[in-house]
């Protein structure tokens, strides 16, 4: 089954009010370039569930966002997203505000198929005053109260990866792999960009194929774009762009999201992008990031 | 190699003050989340609490903390486990951590904000990072703060505008717990160090720093708080430990941590 095709193609299966999970973490392995296409359509009304960082601030920048699903969206480095901030301090978007965990336990629901699963993370906090659909349940086994944590169930979701083939295999070989496994899963339909698509055989060699973290069936686009996740960093291959993130913040300040999608996203295409911000060759040669 | 010096800076006074909450963990994982609680728990690992667990505050468990300065690479790093982010949480909720964190707003019920400030929810005055992991790690395991500049606008009168962490807060129990279930610890400040063991649970004063008084403290705090007849002034940073944190910062980025870098004796 060959289930590559053009980020345009892909991005094309979003529809308005859907719900979309994007993997990555804050700077880190965002499938950035799906959600620049994403910014080309006239899709609005999403309801994006991230650990968020740019995908989420330029999304809400852009328009597209009814709802934000997070626990945080920072640029680590920059720790407040500055376009989410003003979303938020327009009063713009709705909120669904969870712990990082709670997100994670979401994800697993919905990759389950189960309607909620209980924990206590939340309880005696304002998760549980700010949202009251999230529900507090008896427990049948002991005495104590629970928190009811819903099944995020995704429409789609937008994954960036080091590798894949043709036919859906995926490959990170980051340190981390973030929660990207647990959003493939909870999703009806997964679009995956990748650095590099592979054969088949490539996993056949060494350990590869344990770098290998979720089912093919769980993925039904690839998308090749190398470099794909920038200004995010998609570790080994290359660092965010901190100068870049340092540009885009100070953007906010400076005139708006305007003048930094004049300036960055005014092309039609990827490679316009990738052009604006000093071509793939330039990417990739971001420094990682040390803590 | 014990004895107490003439020169150190107030920042290396709070790491080793920080450093004294990881005493008796053992065998935790312990997070400093920022600069000075990372040196903190380092600290503590390398000299009271060799049993301590630390990550490299990205992906892997490391059997000897990382400078936090200095480095280009991940070459030499003393990885003994993978610890990516989802693992992380099978950690916290088997409860086995101790996370040092620097919140915005602290109440008097040692409830804690970092999501957001003033207006209303719907419509913050200003979004702040979200709520992140605090309610999860507040209800699971051992918090203690850092907070860099102690006063009124951290420590609030009210509750925090947005509650992120559980706290003694008895209106706010969930069934079936009890305020002892809930296990803050320390709160290290540039003025003093305190604990939640007053009486119900109140902040209460631990020790001043060299030069700080009880009035300064009580005026920068916008609660009551738990003031013992003796407060001693707290422990000076001894030669081993100033020359670990030399080893652990070698470029000296804690001296950009606190505004203008003071000197921790400030008589």
């Amino acid at each position: 089954m060959n289930k590559v095709m053009s980020a345009q193609q892909a991005v094309g299966q979003i529809e308005s009010g859907m719900t979309i999970g994007v993997g990555g973490w804050g700077p880190r392995r965002k499938p950035m370039a799906l959600v620049r296409e994403l910014m080309r359509t006239d899709v609005k009304d999403l309801t994006v569930v991230s650990y968020g960082g740019a995908d989420v601030g330029m999304l809400c920048a852009a328009g597209k966002v009814r709802k934000v699903i997070f626990a945080f969206v920072s640029l680590d480095f920059i720790p407040l997203e500055p376009y989410f901030r003003e979303a938020r301090q327009n009063g713009s978007i709705d909120v669904m505000e969870i712990d990082e965990g709670l997100m994670l336990l979401g994800l697993r629901a919905a990759a389950w198929r189960l309607p909620y699963i209980p924990t206590a993370v939340g309880l005696g906090t304002d998760v549980v005053k700010n949202n009251p659909d999230l529900k507090v349940i008896d427990s049948p086994y002991d005495d104590k109260e629970w928190l009811a944590m819903p099944a995020l169930n995704l429409d789609i979701a937008l994954i960036h990866v080091d590798r894949a083939d043709e036919r859906g295999v995926c490959q990170i070989k980051g340190p981390d792999l973030y929660m990207d496994d647990w959003f493939a899963r909870a999703a009806q339909n997964t679009i995956v960009s990748c650095e590099e698509l592979v054969d088949t055989a490539h996993f056949h060699q060494g350990d590869e194929a344990r770098y290998v973290h979720w089912e093919r069936a769980q993925t039904q686009a690839v998308v090749p774009i190398p470099g794909g996740a920038h200004p995010s960093s998609c570790n080994p291959f290359y660092g965010f762009d901190t100068k870049h993130f340092k540009e885009y913040n100070v953007s906010a300040k400076e005139g708006g999201f305007d003048g930094y999608r004049a300036k960055y996203l005014s092309g039609t295409t990827e490679q316009d992008y990738q052009q604006a911000v000093g071509g793939l060759d330039a990417i990739r040669k971001l420094p990682l990031p040390v803590y | 190699m014990n004895q107490t010096v003439q020169e150190y800076s107030l920042a290396e006074l709070m790491i080793c003050a920080a450093a004294e909450a990881f005493r008796h963990d053992g065998e935790i994982l312990a997070t400093g989340i920022g600069l000075l609680p990372r040196l903190a728990a380092s600290l503590a690992m390398k000299t009271i609490n060799p049993d301590m667990m630390m990550t490299d505050s990205e992906s892997y468990m490391l059997s000897d903390p990382n400078p936090v300065s200095g480095r280009t690479s991940h070459e030499g790093q003393a990885q003994e486990s993978w610890m990516g982010f989802s693992r992380i949480f099978d950690n916290v909720w088997s409860g086995k951590r101790h996370a040092m964190v620097g919140p915005s707003q602290i109440d008097r019920y040692g409830q804690t904000n970092i999501s957001a400030l003033g207006g209303s929810y719907q419509q913050p005055k200003v979004q702040m990072l979200g709520a992140r992991g605090f309610p999860g790690n507040s209800i699971s395991h051992a918090n203690s703060f850092f907070v860099p500049a102690h006063s009124k606008r951290v420590f609030v009168q009210d509750e925090c505008d947005v509650v992120c962490s559980i706290g003694y807060n008895p209106e706010r129990l969930p069934k079936g717990y009890s305020l002892d279930d809930i296990d803050i610890r320390m709160v290290i400040t540039d003025l003093c160090v305190m604990d939640w063991n007053g009486p119900n649970h109140m902040l209460q004063l631990l020790s001043l720093h060299p030069g700080v008084t009880v009035e300064q403290v009580l005026e920068n705090t916008g609660f009551e708080i738990y003031v013992p007849t003796d407060v001693p002034v707290t422990a000076a940073p001894t030669q081993q430990q100033l020359q670990t944190i030399a080893q652990l910062d070698p470029l000296n980025w804690r001296s950009k941590q606190l505004k203008d870098n003071p000197p921790g004796d400030r008589r």
